[in-house]
C-alpha cells in the first residue's frame, strides 16, 4: 500500500501536481532517502520511454490512416506499377539462374556420360568398310564396263543402281538358275553376276511367292554352258541334325562367302510343311543360296530368318523345285526344257574341294 | 544550401504530428520511395515499410528541434529510404551490389543508427505491453497513452471508483516495468 501511495506522490511530483508545501516535503524527502530518490529517477525515464513510446504510436497510426486514404483517393499508387510476372523475374532472376546452370551441367554430364560409357557400335565400323567396299567395288566395275565395251562394243548391265541383291544357283548347264522369288519379285530387270564379276541378263521364267522359289533363264548370248553340275537336288525329305552348308553373295561385292549349320527343325515359321528350319548364320544377301547336305545336295533355298528369334533361318525345300519345274514343262515350248541333275559328282570329297566346284555354278542375283 | 521554407514548414507540422503535413509529404515523396524499392527486388509493402519508417526518423529529428535540413527534403528521405532498404536487404542475405537509383544522396547513417537504437526501444516496450495481457495493457494505454483521467477510466473500465481503478492501475504499471526493464537489461546487457 504504502509502495503504492509513493508512486502515485512519484507521479504527481513529475507531473508537477503537487501543492507547494507537499512538494517541498517530497523534495526534502528524495534528498534524505534514496531509495525514493531512485525511484523517482527510474520512474520519471520510465514515464518519458512511455510518453514517447505513445508518440510514436500515434505517429505511425497517423501515417498508416494517410496512406489508406491516399491509396484510397489515388493520390499515390497502392499497387506495384510493374506487371507482376516481370516482377516475379526480378525476384526470381537468380535463382533461376542458378536453376538453369545446374540443369544445363546436369545433362552435359549425363550426355557426356551416356556417350562415354556406350560402348563403340563396331558394326557401324564394318558398315563403313562395307561402304567403302561398295565405292571400290562401284569403279571397278566402271572399269571393267569400259574394258567390257571395249571388247565387245555392247553394255552388258544397266548402269542404273541395283535395287536388291541375293544368290542364285544353277540347276541345268544350259542356264537355268533357282533363286528366292522375293529377291526377283517385282524387278524391272534381273542381271546375275558370277564370282569372277561377269555379268549375265536373265529372263524370270517362273516366280512362287509362297513357296519362295523363282526359276531364271540366262538369256545372255555370251554365256558359255556348263556341261554338268557338280551338286544334284535331293529327293528325300531332309533328316533333323542333318549337317548342311551354304554360300551365298551377302556383301556387295561378287565374293562369295561359306557358311555351315544343321538343321534344327523339319518344318519352318508356325509349323509350315514346305520349309525347313536351320541353324545357320545367314544375313540379307543369302537368300536364294543353296542348301547342301554333307554329300552336295539341295536340300533347300534359303529364304530368311525369323527376327524375333536368334539363329533361326529358314529355307524352302528342294521339293518346290520339282514342283516349279513340272509347271514350266506344262505350260512352255520344248527350248524351256530343263535337264534335271544327275547325282551328285562331289560325294565324299572333302569340303574345299567342294565349294571349288561348286563355286561356278552360283551366281550373285541383282535386281534393278 | 538554403532550406524550402515551405519545407521547413511542413517539418514543424511533422513535429506537430500534423495530419495536414504528413499528407502533404506522403503525396509528394511515396511514390519515388516506392519505385525505388520496387526496381530493387522489393514490394509494394516493403516500400509502405520503409517510407514509413523514414517517417518516424523525419518526426524524431524534428521534434528534437535541433534537426537543420541541408538539403532537399526529397534527398533526404531518398537517402534514408536507400539506406534502410539497403539493409534490410542485407538481413535478407540478398546480395545487392548497387541498388540502382540516380537521385543523389547525403549521409544518413547516423540518424538511421539512432532510430534503430529507439526502435528496439519501442519495441521492447510493445513488446512489454503485449506481454501484459488485458485488461492491463488498455488500463495503461488509457491513463499513459490516452492521458484519460482516473475517474473516466473507473466508469469506462467497470471499476466501482477511481480509488480502486488506481490500485488496479499501479498492479499493472509494476507488472510492465518489471517487464520492460527486465527487456532494457536484457538487451543492453546483449
Amino acid at each position: 500500500m504504502e509502495e503504492m501511495q509513493i508512486l502515485d506522490a512519484v507521479e504527481r511530483y513529475l507531473a508537477n501536481e503537487m501543492p507547494v508545501e507537499e512538494r517541498a516535503y517530497f523534495e526534502q524527502l528524495r534528498k534524505t532517502n534514496p531509495e525514493v530518490d531512485q525511484l523517482v529517477v527510474e520512474h520519471s525515464m520510465f514515464l518519458q520511454q512511455m510518453d514517447r513510446f505513445s508518440d510514436w504510436k500515434q505517429f505511425k497510426s497517423t501515417l498508416n490512416e494517410v496512406h489508406t486514404q491516399l491509396a484510397e483517393t489515388g493520390s499515390i499508387r497502392d499497387k506495384a506499377p510493374k506487371a507482376t510476372v516481370i516482377q516475379l523475374w526480378k525476384k526470381y532472376q537468380r535463382v533461376v539462374a542458378v536453376a538453369a546452370c545446374i540443369a544445363g551441367i546436369t545433362a552435359l554430364t549425363i550426355s557426356a556420360m551416356v556417350y562415354y560409357f556406350t560402348p563403340k557400335p563396331v558394326s557401324e565400323i564394318r558398315l563403313l568398310s562395307q561402304e567403302l567396299d561398295k565405292v571400290k567395288m562401284k569403279q571397278q566395275r566402271t572399269e571393267q564396263k569400259v574394258t567390257l565395251i571395249e571388247k565387245s562394243g555392247a553394255t552388258s548391265r544397266p548402269t542404273a543402281d541395283p535395287k536388291s541383291g541375293g544368290t542364285g544357283f544353277l540347276i541345268d548347264g544350259k542356264g537355268y538358275l533357282v533363286t528366292s522369288a522375293h529377291i526377283v519379285a517385282d524387278a524391272d530387270s534381273v542381271y546375275i553376276q558370277n564370282i569372277k564379276g561377269d555379268y549375265f541378263k536373265v529372263s524370270t521364267l517362273y516366280v512362287n511367292k509362297q513357296t519362295d522359289i523363282a526359276v531364271l533363264k540366262i538369256v545372255d548370248n555370251r554365256y558359255q554352258s556348263i556341261k554338268s553340275l557338280p551338286y544334284a537336288l535331293q529327293k528325300n525329305t531332309a533328316d533333323l541334325g542333318e549337317e548342311i552348308f551354304t554360300m551365298g553373295f551377302p556383301r556387295p561385292t561378287s565374293e562369295i562367302v561359306y557358311n555351315k549349320g544343321y538343321l534344327s527343325a523339319k518344318t519352318g515359321y508356325n509349323g509350315d510343311t514346305t520349309t525347313y528350319q536351320l541353324a545357320i548364320s545367314a544375313n540379307p544377301g543369302n537368300s536364294g543360296g543353296p542348301i547342301f547336305n554333307h554329300s552336295g545336295e539341295v536340300i533347300g533355298i534359303l529364304s530368311g530368318k525369323q527376327t524375333t528369334a536368334e539363329g533361326v533361318v529358314f529355307s524352302s525345300r528342294t521339293k518346290n523345285i520339282f514342283t516349279a519345274l513340272h509347271e514350266i514343262r506344262k505350260d512352255s515350248t520344248n527350248e524351256d526344257r530343263i535337264k534335271l541333275l544327275l547325282p551328285s559328282s562331289i560325294k565324299g570329297l572333302d569340303r574345299v574341294q567342294q565349294i571349288k566346284k561348286i563355286e561356278d555354278c552360283m551366281f550373285m542375283v541383282i535386281r534393278y | 544550401m538554403k532550406t524550402d521554407p515551405r519545407e521547413i514548414a511542413l517539418l514543424e507540422g511533422l513535429a506537430k504530428n500534423d495530419r495536414q503535413a504528413i499528407e502533404t509529404i506522403y503525396k509528394q515523396h511515396y511514390n519515388m520511395v516506392q519505385t525505388l524499392i520496387i526496381n530493387n527486388n522489393g514490394s509494394a509493402d516493403d516500400a509502405r515499410d520503409v517510407f514509413q519508417e523514414a517517417m518516424i526518423v523525419l518526426y524524431e529529428k524534428a521534434k528534437s528541434g535541433t534537426f537543420e535540413l541541408n538539403c532537399l527534403l526529397k534527398t533526404y528521405v531518398y537517402s534514408v529510404c536507400r539506406r534502410l532498404w539497403l539493409k534490410r536487404l542485407q538481413q535478407q542475405q540478398k546480395f545487392v551490389p548497387d541498388i540502382n537509383g540516380l537521385s543523389d544522396t547525403v549521409p544518413v547513417e547516423d540518424e538511421l543508427e539512432a532510430q534503430g537504437q529507439r526502435n528496439t526501444e519501442f519495441q521492447m516496450m510493445e513488446k512489454a505491453m503485449l506481454h501484459l495481457g488485458e485488461p492491463c495493457r488498455s488500463l495503461l494505454e488509457a491513463f499513459y497513452i490516452q492521458k484519460r483521467n482516473m475517474l473516466d477510466i473507473a466508469s469506462h473500465f467497470g471499476y466501482t471508483n477511481a480509488d480502486n481503478a488506481k490500485n488496479q492501475k499501479y498492479k499493472c504499471l509494476m507488472r510492465l516495468k518489471k517487464l520492460f526493464f527486465a527487456a532494457y537489461k536484457n538487451n543492453n546487457t546483449l
